[in-house]
């Protein structure tokens, strides 16, 4: 009984560890466009693809404000909680993709497109690229 | 007589290291691969900027000590500019739908390009009218609210000062945007420095996300205003009090 539990704790061990590995590799292992989101918070868990938004191909149709101010969007990649709920009633990606001003949410597969099992991320971004994470902020003094 | 043997032998291991079994003789060849390798069907006639990896001819020889001394340890080199969505390494190639996306090289022509980034001058696209993206989502009509407005900000450091240009910003955001969430609409107001932009603070919660990134290249689209010509350095404390001086 007891030597079925402890079992049982390594392979959680196991599995944290290689999700906390594969979490710091895989963006590195990607060369995707710059300003490309992985959106990951309840994809994998459904069963479904996680989701790519490509910022280049939005920003080439409309300025930031639209989505940034207008739609709410926040800046935080994995910040906004999406839904499928909250896109068929007409929020975030479904205040554009409802078949009026881009195709409709029937189409799963544009969306929802990533490499099952990445995390939610930003692609290319500074930070990720830095070898060694930036030093906290120094305090200016004025 | 020593000196032209010496020569003479490492001559010969140099013509041995690039035409023959390279590795026996204490050297590696590694053939760099350049971007220029791979197949670029999605658009023949544009030229993708080569920012670090080097030319595929170039062979690089590298001493064979021990195995950990490569020869860049730490630099990261993107494989490839512009990867179409199938060959990026986040799309799924099993999903069909990942072809059906477009290639960013494809939807990148004809617009003025960058070193960084999506290697795409997206300020200078807008203002030479290559791009008009929507200011509302659905009235393609209404324009932005643009607001000229410089802000200078001394820096302490050599590097040149940092120019805030309001007109750019505002022409993609909305004062809301950056106001107050980000930064106080006052002169000066604002703590800013290097390192908490590259934590994705201030600047960079955008500059290095999705607008321009922070690279080598990159520094002087912000540290724009050259220092006077008299300008020095200052002094730190620990030099000026250095009884070794
Ligand atoms: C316009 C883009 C888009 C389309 C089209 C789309 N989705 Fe989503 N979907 C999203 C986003 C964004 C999320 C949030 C992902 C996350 O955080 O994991 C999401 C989340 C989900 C989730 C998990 C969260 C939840 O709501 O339960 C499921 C399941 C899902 N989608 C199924 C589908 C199916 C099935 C379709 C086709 C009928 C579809 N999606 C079409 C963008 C889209
Ligand atoms: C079509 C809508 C759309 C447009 C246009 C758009 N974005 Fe985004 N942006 C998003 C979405 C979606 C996310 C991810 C939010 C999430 O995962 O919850 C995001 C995330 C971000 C983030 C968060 C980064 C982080 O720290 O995680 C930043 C910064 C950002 N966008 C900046 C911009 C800028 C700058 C522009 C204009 C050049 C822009 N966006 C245009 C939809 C858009
Ligand atoms: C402000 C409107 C708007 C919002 C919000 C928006 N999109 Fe889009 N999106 C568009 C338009 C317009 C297209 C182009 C449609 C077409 O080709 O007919 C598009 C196309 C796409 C494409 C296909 C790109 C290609 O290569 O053809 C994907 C993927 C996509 N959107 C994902 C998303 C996701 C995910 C979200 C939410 C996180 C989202 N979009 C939110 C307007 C929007
Ligand atoms: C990209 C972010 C951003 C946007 C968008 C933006 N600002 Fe600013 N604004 C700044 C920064 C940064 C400063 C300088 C703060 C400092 O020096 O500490 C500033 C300063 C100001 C100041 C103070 C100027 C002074 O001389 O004291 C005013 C007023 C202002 N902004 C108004 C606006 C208005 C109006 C809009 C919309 C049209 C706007 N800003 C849009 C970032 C932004
Ligand atoms: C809310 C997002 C956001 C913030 C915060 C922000 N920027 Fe920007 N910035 C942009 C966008 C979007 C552009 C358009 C160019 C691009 O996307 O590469 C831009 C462009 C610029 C340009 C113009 C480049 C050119 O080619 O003319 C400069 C300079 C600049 N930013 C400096 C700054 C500085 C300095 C700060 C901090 C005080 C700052 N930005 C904060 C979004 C932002
Ligand atoms: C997005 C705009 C932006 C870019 C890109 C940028 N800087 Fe800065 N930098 C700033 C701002 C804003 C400050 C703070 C100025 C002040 O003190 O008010 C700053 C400050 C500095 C300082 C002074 C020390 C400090 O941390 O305050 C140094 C040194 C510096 N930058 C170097 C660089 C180098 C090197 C690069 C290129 C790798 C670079 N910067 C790219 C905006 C930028």
């Amino acid at each position: 009984m007891s030597s079925k539990i402890k079992h049982s704790k390594w392979k959680y061990v196991l599995l944290g560890a290689a999700a906390w590995v594969s979490a710091f590799l895989l963006p590195q292992a990607a060369h995707a466009e710059y300003a490309d989101v992985v959106i990951n918070n309840y994809a994998d868990a459904a069963g479904i693809r996680p989701v790519v938004f490509p910022h280049w191909f939005h920003r080439i149709r409309f300025r930031c404000k639209v989505c940034h101010a207008d739609l709410g969007f926040e800046f935080k990649a994995g910040g906004n909680k999406i839904t499928m709920a909250k896109i068929i009633d007409g929020k975030f990606c479904g205040a554009c993709h409802n078949g009026e001003i881009a195709w409709s949410v029937e189409n799963c597969a544009m969306c929802h497109s990533g490499i099952p099992g990445t995390p939610t991320h930003f692609h290319g971004s500074t930070v990720q690229r830095l070898i060694a994470p930036a030093y906290k902020p120094v305090e200016q003094k004025k | 007589m020593k000196l032209r043997s010496k020569s003479m032998l490492l001559s010969f291991a140099l013509t041995l290291a690039v035409a023959g079994p390279a590795c026996s003789q204490g050297y590696v060849e590694i053939h760099s691969g350049g971007v220029a390798a791979k197949p670029l069907s999605y658009a023949p006639d544009y030229t993708p900027v080569d920012e670090v990896a080097p030319s595929e001819q170039q062979v690089l020889h590298v001493a064979q000590v021990a195995g950990v001394n490569t020869f860049n340890r730490n630099l990261k080199v993107d494989k490839m500019k512009n990867a179409p969505p199938p060959e990026d390494g986040i799309h799924d190639t099993e999903n069909e739908g990942t072809f059906v996306l477009q290639a960013p090289i494809e939807a990148y022509k004809g617009l003025p390009v960058s070193e960084f980034g999506n290697y795409v001058d997206w300020v200078k696209a807008i203002d030479e009218k290559k791009l008009a993206p929507r200011w509302d989502r659905v009235d393609s009509s209404e324009e932005p609210f643009v607001m000229d407005l410089d802000i200078v900000r001394e820096v302490k450091a050599s590097v040149p000062d940092v120019v805030f240009p309001h007109r750019q910003h505002t022409e993609w955001l909305a004062c809301q945007n950056c106001h107050p969430a980000i930064f106080i609409p006052q002169k000066g107001a604002n703590q800013i420095n290097m390192s908490a932009i590259l934590l994705g603070q201030k600047c960079g919660v955008c500059h290095g996300k999705v607008s321009f990134p922070i690279t080598t290249k990159s520094c002087k689209k912000c540290h724009s205003k050259p220092k006077p010509a008299n300008w020095q350095p200052p002094l730190s404390d620990a030099t000026l009090k250095n009884p070794w001086r």
